[in-house]
């Protein structure tokens, strides 16, 4: 019985923002600044269908979204034949390019803000989705090459050579054994990616102004001399969550596996 | 058809793996590499393969120099001690794949993908994949995978050591006559001695990287050239004493004088090492005419039909040697128990200082 009071208050406790920000999205700004209501007293979906039919709102998600998965696929494209390279070769100080590449994860965006809107504005890639996919590779790539390294490792080197043997060139080799056997470490690494990259807003602001404007730094316009949109946000933040929710459920197995498998 | 290395020699971060090995492995019988581990033969059929290169040396197949000919356009199948195949493949798929790599025709692939499954009996795992099926079936299955390509030349490294002891007896036997039909050039690799004898065929013992011998696989066991061979090429270890001749008399390291007659009374002055075999050393109250020995029992080791006794026995050097005796039956001896032992004169390998014979048993006796 204790535990289950136990499991019942840690779930509530869990669910309570997420309830609330659901909650509000329902209701009307008068309703969230009025009383407490517990549950929405005249539900409305006004704030959903204003983000719905506003191309200055919903083209926040296709912004971002754009970025984000681009970033996942340069990222994991990139980290692939990286992380083979670590597992399967010795060469001059690989292990020092390895630690390198990790460290590269402890530096904070904000260091990076600055160099990259130079750099950015003089090549004409300033408020370009690939500025920002470019941008959160820095962080990506590392951490893909770590994650896809481990389950690299994890295959025995045999399995290359009896590939070598039987006559498969390199990447014929590579796509049709090598890669469905890591399926889950690529799964992990992408999401991983995503969710970095989904989440992350310094940089993202900093490198878009008007064209690629996240949806992230788009919220932030709630602020008027009206006060703040209370309803608007909470439905923009309900839609934000959605990508993040759809990603963990379509790589909900690989993850459960890479967990246990890999390195993370 | 033949594969020929010529000089071979390879080391590894300072490590010498192979030194100097020049062989000739002819096809039509199993080539055996018999070698305790680390003898180099592994790193022996990494280079036969092409999977790496020799530092120096040439290897030539049939005549032709293919040295530096990389492993993907070379003619070889290869079967690991573990079980190697692809996991994310069907057992079908697996024996395929190097058919499907090298363009054959999709009936044709059926067919003989059907035919090599037969022979290894996984016709009713074809669709399966390879975790879900037992140990032995997937070795089988990379059996079949290296038998469907039929390459001109085919490694087996200790194929049959991570199996139960019914299946080996099995596929030992039939392994060779497999190969055979395919007039590939067959090299085995094995760490156990009975393993080469049973298969037959030529031996190739192996020894820190070098090879000690080369020859019909009966031949070598019976008369091994080198201390090194005969090392190699016995199980349990053979049992050996240093002894010192000085003016036609054979002495311990301690001094003491044995009295032995015949053969062993005229070998050469110097030091010398002597061999026998487990199943040589007896035990027998002393008697004229026998090398005796008291020693100690230390462990036995009963397989049933034979007993495996390990005796320290006092051979005048600061510390006993461990002999094994290789008894018939049941041999029930507490460890400690105080014996005599006896080996036959005429069934001693002799080896001079450098390790090469110096005079072998008389056939009668082997």
């Amino acid at each position: 019985m204790a535990r289950r009071i136990t499991l019942g208050l840690y779930l509530l406790f869990l669910a309570l923002p997420l309830y609330w920000l659901i909650n509000m999205s329902f209701k009307t700004n008068e309703e969230i600044t009025g009383a407490l209501t517990l549950w929405p007293r005249n539900p409305t979906t006004a704030n959903f269908v204003r983000i719905f039919t506003d191309p200055s709102w919903y083209m926040g998600y296709v912004n971002s979204l754009e970025y984000v998965v681009l970033n996942t696929v340069i990222s994991i494209s990139l980290a692939l034949p990286a992380a083979y390279a670590f597992s399967r070769y010795r060469f001059l100080g690989d292990k020092h390019l390895f630690f390198w590449l990790l460290s590269n994860r402890m530096a904070p965006p904000a260091v990076f803000a600055l160099p990259f809107f130079n750099l950015y504005s003089a090549v004409g890639l300033f408020d370009t989705p690939w500025a920002v996919a470019l941008a959160h590779c820095l962080f990506n790539v590392p951490l893909a090459v770590w994650i896809l390294e481990g389950f690299m490792s994890g295959v025995p080197r045999e399995i290359d050579e009896t590939a070598q043997l039987d006559g498969y060139s390199f990447p014929r080799f590579f796509f049709r054994i090598f890669l469905p056997l890591i399926g889950n470490g690529v799964g992990v690494a992408a999401f991983f990616c995503f969710m970095f990259s989904w989440v992350e807003l310094l940089l993202a602001r900093t490198l878009t102004t008007v064209d690629a404007k996240p949806i992230a730094a788009i919220m932030t316009r709630t602020v008027s001399a009206a006060g703040m949109d209370w309803g608007l946000l909470a439905a923009a933040g309900v839609l934000t969550l959605i990508p993040g929710a759809l990603v963990i459920w379509f790589v909900r197995n690989q993850i459960a596996k890479g967990f246990a498998l890999g390195r993370v | 058809m033949t594969l020929r290395l010529e000089g071979i020699s390879r080391s590894v971060a300072g490590v010498a793996h192979l030194r100097d090995v020049s062989l000739s492995l002819p096809r039509g019988m199993p080539n055996v590499l018999l070698g305790p581990t680390l003898s180099g033969k592994t790193s022996l059929m990494r280079l036969m393969a092409g999977l790496d290169r020799p530092d120096s040396g040439r290897i030539l197949l049939d005549g032709k120099d293919v040295t530096g000919v990389p492993a993907r356009r070379r003619s070889v199948a290869m079967v690991y001690q573990q079980f190697v195949n692809y996991p994310t493949l069907t057992l079908y798929e697996n024996i395929a794949s190097p058919l499907r790599v090298a363009g054959v025709k999709g009936a044709e692939i059926d067919r003989r993908v059907r035919e090599a499954a037969a022979l290894l009996r996984l016709e009713p795992l074809l669709e399966r994949l390879p975790p879900q099926v037992s140990g032995g079936q997937q070795q089988r299955t990379a059996i079949a995978r290296a038998l469907v390509r039929r390459a001109d030349l085919v490694l087996l490294d200790e194929p049959l050591a991570n199996l139960d002891y019914k299946l080996r007896e099995e596929l030992r036997e039939e392994l060779p006559r497999l190969f055979a039909d395919s007039g590939a050039i067959l090299v085995y690799a094995t760490t156990e001695p009975t393993e080469a004898l049973l298969l037959g065929g030529q031996v190739v013992a192996l020894w820190e990287g070098a090879v000690a011998q080369v020859g019909p696989s009966a031949e070598v066991y019976r008369a091994p050239r080198t201390l090194a061979a005969a090392r190699v090429f016995s199980d349990p270890p053979m049992n050996e004493l240093a002894i010192a001749c000085r003016d036609g008399a054979l002495l311990l390291p301690d001094g003491r004088r044995l009295s032995v007659g015949g053969r062993l009374a005229s070998l050469p002055a110097g030091d010398h090492r002597l061999g026998f075999r487990a199943e040589t050393l007896r035990f027998a109250a002393p008697a004229a005419g026998t090398l005796c020995f008291a020693g100690t029992v230390a462990v036995t080791e009963i397989t049933g039909s034979e007993s495996f006794v390990h005796v320290d026995v006092d051979v005048g050097a600061a510390a006993p040697a461990r002999w094994v005796s290789l008894l018939p039956g049941v041999q029930e001896l507490e460890p400690g128990q105080p014996v005599s032992l006896a080996v036959d004169p005429a069934a001693i390998f002799v080896f001079d200082a450098a390790g090469a014979i110096a005079g072998a048993p008389c056939r009668a006796a082997a």
